[in-house]
């Protein structure tokens, strides 16, 4: 198996986070990973991205051209990456923020109110979480399980106490992307 | 289980690292109780790193007041026998070049981070790799050379970082780890290895002359001819590295009619380029320069005997290539390709490459 993922958004919404945690996850599942940050000043806010690649066999080029999976968490994220998914691929774009419908029909589309699912997991800020469980619901890449015990790996232990909530949204998500 | 500074706590044997971290983690490994650097993008994680976790190895990290200091607190501390290192980016490895010159000079082991961005001036933050003739042909004054260490992963990264800090103690010489904005920024899965076996009885150090012959340490020869004489045992040392310390990888070296030739980043494109063009039968194949000096001549020679042609990829117009051509005394045609400006070549734009290459 081979996952190109790019995960994007504005800068502030856990857009580097979510690579991360899948990431960590999917090596702890004895994966193969790479990941890629935007590392300029749009990861302060502007348009930001994260590249994660996860595969059963070793990793040659880290970067992605055309993405297997996106998730689009905005508007002018969602415009750059529709057109760039690989056929048959996955989009999966938060309806809460994101006006315009999508255009491609070779391409699976998960429309998800991610923003709006967060606030009613506890906090609208954590929707990079839900978006994660969605994604996991739709493609079985790795366990959710792996996912939600890395979490306390990567998170500082400053704010362990937010992890219950971390895990309800990624659940929230999981549950929303399996229908 | 030891913590980093991510919070990433080791579970198993492997952490998911950033390059830059990686390569700090691996020098407190290998030793180093000296840092010294000044900020800026995309090797912040070093010093970032090296600030929280040199103090608990019981070493030293300052924050310098410009990259001039550091290359200079580095010379300072290295001929006391501390095993140190400075990092930076492009213009930053700039204004180190004459504290460069000086260490070569004065023998002194010494680690120099490059994490390359786009150039000149000030460039941009994006990776690039046009420092090259700046690290193997000598950026500051004299007739010196560094050993020039480029890994490709995060992996490499370390296992490269705890063998250039033995070289450039074996040696006596200051070593550049040369890498860009990409290997800095990407995090891969790291296992550390155990840190340095080496034993080298420093007897050249300065750390007190109390019953002993006081020691000079100095690059100021001024006496007629003994100039050119310490430039010659310098010379014989170099040759003595090109010798014995040339690496590379190679892909394919049996059947490969194109030979691609890449480093650092790039490597990784063309290793997929390699990969998805032999699934189509295509006689393709890469030589990936680990050390760039000294350049490992040796097996390009080997392999322009079979090879048709060479095709270079750099991030950078065009500077490697050189040392491809003169390695194989222009006997096969050198192709190149690149991205400059902090842009990366795709995997397209280098099968398109091959292509016209092909006719």
């Amino acid at each position: 198996m081979k996952e190109e993922i790019i995960f994007a958004g504005f800068g502030g919404q856990g857009i580097m986070f979510m690579g991360k945690a899948i990431a960590y996850a999917a090596m702890n599942e004895g994966k193969h990973v790479t990941w890629i940050p935007s590392y300029g000043a749009e990861v302060r806010g502007g348009t930001a991205y994260s590249m994660v690649i996860i595969s059963s066999e070793a990793i040659a080029s880290p970067l992605i051209k055309e993405p297997t999976i996106c998730v689009a968490m905005n508007g002018p994220s969602f415009r750059k990456y529709e057109t760039k998914v690989k056929t048959n691929g996955l989009l999966i774009m938060n309806k809460s923020i994101i006006d315009s419908p999508a255009k491609r029909k070779d391409i699976e589309i998960l429309n998800i109110p991610i923003t709006a699912l967060a606030a009613e997991a506890g906090d609208h800020r954590i929707g990079n979480m839900v978006a994660l469980g969605a994604l996991l619901g739709k493609r079985k890449i790795i366990s959710q399980e792996s996912l939600i015990n890395g979490l306390k790996d990567i998170v500082s232990s400053t704010y362990h106490n937010l992890l219950p909530v971390n895990e309800k949204a990624i659940r929230k998500g999981f549950e929303y992307g399996s229908r | 289980m030891a913590t980093y500074a991510v919070g990433v706590v080791i579970v198993a044997k492997k952490v998911l690292m950033c390059g830059n971290e990686a390569l700090a983690e691996a020098a407190i490994r290998a030793g180093c109780r000296f840092y010294a650097g000044y900020p800026i993008t995309p090797q912040n994680e070093i010093p970032a790193y090296m600030s929280k976790h040199m103090p608990e190895a019981g070493g030293v990290f300052i924050q310098s007041e410009s990259e001039l200091a550091a290359i200079n607190m580095v010379f300072g501390s290295s001929l006391t026998g501390t095993r140190a290192m400075t990092s930076s980016s492009s213009p930053g490895i700039s204004l180190k070049q004459e504290g460069i010159s000086y260490l070569a000079a004065c023998e002194l082991p010494s680690i120099i981070v490059n994490i390359m961005r786009g150039g000149p001036g000030l460039g941009n933050i994006g990776p690039g790799q046009s420092d090259y003739f700046q690290a193997v042909k000598g950026g500051g004054h004299g007739d010196y050379h560094m050993i020039v260490i480029a890994p490709a992963s995060c992996q490499e990264i370390s296992d490269l970082t705890m063998l250039s800090f033995d070289l450039a103690d074996k040696y006596r010489m200051p070593v550049m780890i040369l890498g860009d904005g990409i290997l800095g920024q990407m995090m891969e899965p790291v296992e550390f290895k155990d840190g340095t076996k080496l034993e080298i009885k420093k007897d050249w150090i300065l750390d007190g002359c109390k019953g002993r012959k006081p020691r000079v340490i100095k690059s100021l020869i001024l006496k007629e001819a003994e100039l050119e004489e310490f430039n010659l045992k310098l010379q014989k040392k170099y040759n003595q590295i090109k010798n014995e310390e040339q690496r590379c990888e190679v892909l394919y070296r049996d059947d490969s009619e194109i030979m691609l030739v890449a480093y650092g980043t790039p490597s990784r494109i063309c290793r997929s380029v390699v990969e998805n063009l032999r699934k189509k039968g295509k006689k393709v194949g890469m030589i990936r320069p680990i050390t760039l000096w000294p350049f490992p001549e040796r097996e390009f020679k080997k392999l322009a005997k079979n090879v048709k042609s060479f095709l270079v990829v750099e991030m950078s117009c065009g500077q490697m290539i050189e040392d491809v051509k003169l390695a194989i005394d222009c006997a096969r045609p050198v192709h190149f390709y690149g991205r400059t400006g902090g842009e990366i070549s795709s995997e397209d734009e280098i099968i398109k490459e091959i292509e016209n290459i092909n006719g």
